[in-house]
């Protein structure tokens, strides 16, 4: 494959660096000279140094004959013109761009831009799981499918605790196919009974998700 | 009408002098404070300091009653993503945006979003004109 990186920071050295054994054909185009000079000092020449979302950067890069372009600028609007440029003008058919400002995820998903990568929703979500203070966590959330796979953690004093899954009422559109326990999975059945410290792992509807977490908190126990 | 300008460099601030001394309800966007002394003290405008390509503040440009957006930043890919964000966001009916790329403005014309003006091709339309002297005195 031929893969163009666009933005020769940390993340796209680092993916240039992990791709190239893979036997694919990688350029990276960079504006600044010593970062350039840093990256082929160590991979080769495979830097091409200019504007990534200048046009004639991106004839001279060959982008008409790329399979892939990767915009991993730390700009957004510039990730977003490398994307679309490659799509529109070149006729590029995949296309990943990264996203600094979580905001702008749905802006790009409107421009036609479906692969987004938001490292900072990455972090957060990486936050969210080390903080116990927050009840329901997401793990992966498939927006076109509808589904989202969440965590809860069962904390002390919560009124599920020695409760059967069974009897928790869990809607029809909800599995929980996993409960971790002392860092054991465990899969659960319906007579399985919840125990403090237990995070219990979801999939559910986006729509129920709600109502998952409000059962998984205790909060419809009486 | 209501007309909200993101760039309030030399065109930005010449084209909203214009418009409000016309009686247009004028905003101008800019990331920074100094830029607009350009817009002279006599301005009946309202300022807003930010990112002009940030939904925020386009909102409190007041860009959901807006009935024109023109995007005149000093970088073309910023003009590009505020006039998309202008029109398929807040489906601003009149949106322009200004690109110094003649092969961007081409690809973004070619899309149909917005209207787009490219000064490289005018003036070099217009240097052609004068250099070659086609009826122009």
């Amino acid at each position: 494959m031929y893969i163009i990186i666009v933005g020769g920071g940390k993340i796209g050295y680092y993916l240039a660096k992990t791709l190239l054994p893979d036997e694919h054909e990688i350029l990276i185009i960079e504006k600044d000279k010593r970062r350039g000079d840093i990256i082929t000092a160590d991979l080769g020449g495979i830097v091409l140094r200019g504007d990534g979302t200048d046009s004639i950067v991106m004839e001279e890069a060959g982008m008409a004959r790329a399979d892939l372009a990767v915009a991993v600028t730390g700009d957004d609007e510039d990730n977003l013109m490398i994307c679309q440029m490659a799509k529109k003008k070149f006729g590029v058919k995949r296309t990943i761009a990264r996203i600094n400002n979580p905001k702008n995820e749905r802006i790009f998903k409107l421009l036609g831009i479906d692969n987004t990568v938001s490292v900072t929703d990455l972090i957060l979500a990486q936050i969210e799981r080390e903080i116990p203070a927050q009840s329901l966590v997401h793990l992966l959330t498939l927006r076109e499918a509808g589904v989202s796979f969440i965590e809860a953690k069962v904390p002390a004093g919560s009124p599920v605790i020695g409760k059967a899954l069974r009897s928790l009422g869990v809607p029809d559109d909800c599995v929980i196919p996993l409960i971790i326990r002392n860092g054991k999975g465990i899969v659960p059945y319906g007579e399985t009974q919840l125990e403090i410290g237990d995070e219990v792992v979801a999939v559910t509807t986006i729509v129920k998700e709600d109502v998952l977490e409000r059962i998984l908190s205790g909060a419809l126990l009486k | 009408m209501k007309i909200i300008i993101m760039g309030c460099g030399r065109l930005g601030a010449h084209l909203a002098r214009r418009l409000d001394r016309e009686g247009h309800d004028v905003t101008v966007i800019d990331r920074m404070s100094d830029s607009f002394a350009r817009l002279g003290s006599d301005f009946q405008g309202t300022m807003v300091l930010g990112i002009g390509i940030d939904e925020d503040v386009m909102r409190r440009a007041g860009i959901e009653t807006a009935d024109a957006f023109i995007a005149v930043s000093n970088g073309d890919n910023t003009n590009a993503m505020a006039a998309e964000i202008a029109k398929l966001v807040f489906k601003v009916p009149r949106v322009v945006a200004r690109l110094y790329d003649p092969v961007r403005e081409e690809t973004y014309h070619t899309l149909g979003l917005m209207e787009t003006i490219c000064p490289t091709v005018m003036a070099s339309d217009q240097v052609r004109e004068i250099i070659l002297g086609n009826g122009r005195k």
